[in-house]
């Protein structure tokens, strides 16, 4: 059986039709994992046991007519996401035999639809990266090129997705990590509105940025998919009470009329021509498609990703403080505490997260916390500002995902200020709380693929999976030949 | 030169919610260690903290009670340090925005009337605990206590004596008894003070540099340690040494304080926003329901217990001291509504039994009905006086009602002339002496007769029949 761009509609009409079983279905994922996996290293952990034992549950389901959207579905779920009873590292020596003794809430919704675990993604280490090679298990690579990162930090799930060794994903994105190494392994993914989908569960990197969204073969599979894990979630004080909704049901409605606004900011020099060609060219396609255009401006760009590495480096210092040795993790040696608790800092964490830690300390020392951290306070609602500013004249916003497309491994990694650069498309989003999703609308002159971003309304995400959709119904895709 | 010491306090009292700030784990004392926490208040990766509204709700009961103004906006904060009995390395507080600010309570210290500002009162979760064993030389770690809403109370510096800030602390724990927002229960640590005292010249506007005593957790420790404290600044400033900016521990022992750590120690706490709870923002109706909620505090108590039940003001006070005694009189009233007997009764002697420790309020073996019951049959003549406190003293053993205890050791006062007059000729008959005493002119003897006759009706009879017929005997024959 053929498991690339599968989507989820196809292999749920062949588990109701009994054209394959769960059991079945799941055996083929299990076997090209073992096939594929050592080339790209998508996976941390491949849960073989697990996933069979849940496939024949949800074979029983199946058989007694009891089937859900994702009963029998196989599903690979990014290493920060936490799984009871399955390890779950955060691509960290600091969680390396860290096995939680709870289910996030997304992941207590899709056992209750009879979902298949095929394993535990890689990432940058506590998602921090756009590259996945700061993993301390499985430096990922791209399926397009295996010489390429396959962007991040969710860059296990846009790679095991991409490279048909699951039909769909679960990432997390805190500023761009679902849609960056979405946009670079050529599929499709969506950060949803702030509060959308609980973080409970969720390893946290920022608090007030992070947000769980589906990465699949369609912008219908991510609609599914969210379907699933949207809702208001007790444990998640910051979820919100919107009640659920169909994602998908604006499916198939014209565009005709919608406005597209294309902010300046984002089509500068910064952003490569052959990015910058294939992005207008979509925006050409929605304008044939009935969609109107309209010109735009988010001055606040140029401050963006300086407000964005102050705010998340600082709630990341304060979120991984709990790393220390004592309870769970890495326990280093020391003869008091304080030794002990350096001693497991030191060897437990990365570079960059450390990088990040002290970035973020730095901005919330007493002396330094006006000018830093209540600056960057300052600019989110700037930038809030401006967006709804936007949002007045029109419906979705189109950018470019990423200025450039998936880069070499070992080409930028060394300079950190380049790699956080890269992120000043999608940060924005992420300030401003908005949903987002990204889809492939071109390729590079050497195959590479090229992504857009439909940004939204907050809670507007059916909009985004409509205008998505509405695209990819008229877009051939480029299988990678892995 | 005469030195004038300034104080000011931080005071932690624990909430009496039923479950924790942040999580559904019981919020009670004591547990095996480690069975009252889960993932979230033992700070596991990926959960988030819930607050607990009611804790919101007790806090601002706090602040009211201290005439503070209540936030219309109040938010979280992270405070960050390690240490090991702290699960996530920060602990949830309020900086900028806590829920109560600037209150004032009025005290009475050494007879003169003063009044304590309060800068601010904001809530927060506790910490663990750490057992220490030397032996085995490790550090073992509890987490029951992980997120107990704390509340912090922040005073002005408007004390100059250990005995204006007993009179405070004693003051507001009661106030935080009645309210039923802290349990006061000193010795489980429900209540503890931090203290912030210098010294100065009298009448210089300027402060002296100041140390903070911190984690005081009795009334006697606060007070020895700020003895402690003048005495030890005192001799250094008079010597001509200078005071260090410290945070400092009292050693109970010895009751000499030592150095924690100094300024340059100080942490760097890094606070800023928690954002994983939004802020809140209360209505007007949500703070006057809160407001109504309040129930009567000790001092409008005691005015009630004055001015309505005719109580003198030392028992008054006695009975509002303590919110369980001044509690299980308003509930045996409610029963027997006849305050002023019952009121003397329980000051005189269910205080007597409790103190003498043959009584425990948290574990009555008897109701205050029974209670109410009891002073009724006395005050009826169902029972004699003095036999209350026989009553009492089995009620107190074995928690039988006193009817029962009346019936079973005979106690009742009977109308059996035939009785009495048996009785009291009996002891004229065995104390010829006594009897010629009293009828020469030494009539203070009557007592001793008495005093025979009551041994033997062991309160069968009433004693002013006793005495008529003692009398009449004493007299007429």
């Amino acid at each position: 059986m053929n498991l690339k761009e599968q989507t989820l509609d196809t292999l749920r009409g062949l588990l109701d039709t009994k054209k394959i079983s769960a059991p079945e279905l799941c055996g083929e994922y299990i076997k090209r994992i073992k096939e594929i996996n050592p080339e790209v290293l998508g996976y941390i952990t491949v849960t073989e046991d697990e996933a069979m034992k849940s496939a024949e549950q949800a074979q029983k389901l199946i058989d007694s007519g009891e089937a859900k959207p994702l009963t029998g579905i196989p599903l690979a779920i990014k290493d920060n996401i936490c799984t009871d009873g399955i390890k779950t590292t955060c691509a960290s020596k600091m969680l390396e035999d860290f096995v939680p003794p709870y289910d996030a809430c997304v992941i207590e919704k899709l056992k209750a639809e009879g979902y298949v675990i095929l394993g535990k993604t890689s990432m940058d280490e506590f998602a921090m990266g756009g590259s996945t090679q700061t993993s301390t298990f499985a430096k990922t690579k791209n399926p397009y090129d295996l010489t390429r990162v396959p962007g991040g930090s969710s860059g296990g799930s846009a790679a095991v997705v991409s490279a048909g060794i699951a039909p769909a994903a679960l990432g997390s994105d805190t500023g761009g990590s679902i849609r960056q190494p979405s946009s670079f392994c050529g599929v499709t993914g969506i950060k949803p509105t702030y509060g959308r989908v609980s973080r409970y569960g969720l390893i946290a990197f920022a608090s007030s940025l992070d947000q769980i969204g589906p990465i699949a073969n369609s912008a219908r599979d991510c609609g599914t998919l969210l379907n699933v894990i949207a809702g208001k979630d007790s444990r998640d004080a910051t979820s919100s009470t919107k009640p659920a909704e169909d994602f998908n049901a604006k499916i198939g409605q014209s565009i005709e009329g919608m406005k597209i606004a294309l902010p300046k900011e984002f089509y500068s020099d910064s952003t490569d021509d052959e990015v910058k060609t294939s992005v207008l060219a979509a925006a050409k396609k929605y304008e044939e498609m009935g969609a109107q255009l309209v010109d735009c401006s988010i001055s606040s760009l140029k401050y963006a990703v300086a407000a964005y590495y102050l705010v998340s480096s600082a709630e990341a210092a304060s979120n991984l403080s709990r790393f220390d040795g004592i309870k769970y993790g890495l326990r280093g040696e020391g003869r008091t505490f304080d030794e002990m608790i350096r001693d497991s800092r030191t060897r437990g964490f990365g570079d960059e997260v450390k990088r990040r830690i002290l970035l973020g300390n730095y901005a919330l020392s007493s002396g330094y916390y006006d000018a830093y951290y209540l600056k960057a306070l300052a600019l989110k609602q700037q930038i809030i500002k401006e967006y709804d500013e936007v949002f007045q004249k029109a419906d979705i916003i189109l950018t470019p995902t990423a200025p450039t497309v998936a880069y070499k491994i070992g080409e930028q990694e060394t300079d950190p200020v380049k790699m956080y650069l890269a992120d000043i498309c999608t940060v924005t989003v992420n300030i401003a709380s908005l949903p987002a999703i990204s889809t492939t609308c071109g390729y590079s002159a050497n195959n590479m693929p090229i992504g857009m971003s439909l940004i939204g309304r907050k809670f507007d995400e059916a909009t985004l999976i409509q205008a998505a959709d509405a695209f990819e119904a008229g877009f051939e895709k480029r299988p990678n030949n892995i | 030169m005469k030195l004038y010491p300034t104080i000011g306090l931080e005071i932690h009292a624990e909430l009496l919610t039923e479950s924790k700030v942040f999580c559904t784990c019981s919020a009670q004392f004591g547990g095996e260690p480690n069975s009252r926490c889960c993932p979230v208040c033992s700070g596991l990766p990926g959960t988030l903290p819930v607050l607990n509204r009611k804790a919101v709700e007790y806090i601002i009961k706090a602040g009211y009670i201290m005439n503070c103004e209540i936030s219309r906006f109040t938010k979280w904060d992270r405070k960050n340090y390690f240490y090991p009995d702290l699960p996530k390395a920060y602990q949830i507080s309020q900086m900028p925005r806590p829920v109560c600010l600037g209150g004032h309570v009025d005290i009475v210290s050494e007879g003169e009337e003063k009044t304590i500002r309060i800068n601010r009162i904001h809530l927060e979760e506790d910490a663990g605990k750490l057992v220490h064993d030397d032996t085995e030389r490790v550090s073992l770690a509890d987490y029951n206590r992980c997120g107990i809403p704390l509340i912090e109370i922040v005073t002005e510096p408007d004390f100059h004596s250990a005995a204006d800030v007993v009179a405070f602390f004693e003051k507001i724990r009661l106030m935080l008894q009645y309210a039923g927002v802290c349990d006061g229960k000193l010795e489980q640590g429900s209540m503890r003070c931090d203290v912030n005292i210098s010294l100065a010249e009298k009448g210089s506007d300027k402060l002296g540099t100041r140390t903070e005593v911190k984690n005081l957790n009795s009334t006697r420790a606060i007070q020895r340690a700020i003895e402690y404290e003048i005495y030890r600044q005192t001799e250094l400033i008079e010597n001509g040494e200078r005071v260090i900016q410290e945070t400092l521990h009292f050693n109970d022992a010895t009751g000499e304080t030592s150095s924690l750590r100094s300024k340059e120690d100080a942490h760097d706490y890094r606070y800023f926003p928690d954002p994983d709870i939004p802020p809140i923002v209360f209505t007007e109706e949500e703070l006057e329901a809160i407001r109504a909620d309040i129930p009567e505090m000790p001092q409008a108590r005691r005015e009630r217990y004055i001015n309505e039940y005719k109580i003198s003001p030392a028992d008054a006070a006695v009975l509002t001291d303590t919110k369980q005694i001044s509690d299980f009189f308003e509930d045996t009233i409610k029963v027997y509504n006849n305050p002023k007997p019952i009121a003397t009764f329980i000051v005189v002697e269910l205080m007597r039994r409790i103190n003498l420790g043959e009584l425990d309020m948290d574990n009555m073996p008897f109701t205050a009905a029974d209670f109410a019951r009891l002073i009724e049959l006395a005050e009826t003549g169902k029972i004699s006086k003095d036999n209350r406190k026989v009553i009492l003293r089995e009620m107190a053993d074995s928690g039988k009602s006193p009817d029962t205890v009346a019936d079973e050791q005979d106690l009742w006062i009977k109308e059996d002339n035939e009785l009495l007059e048996k009785t009291v000729n009996d002891v004229l008959a065995a104390n010829p002496k006594a009897v010629e005493q009293y009828r020469s002119g030494e009539t203070k003897v009557f007592g001793f007769l008495m005093g025979q006759c009551n041994k033997i009706l062991r309160g069968a009879a009433s004693p002013a029949a006793v005495k008529e017929m003692l009398e009449a005997k004493l007299k007429g024959i």
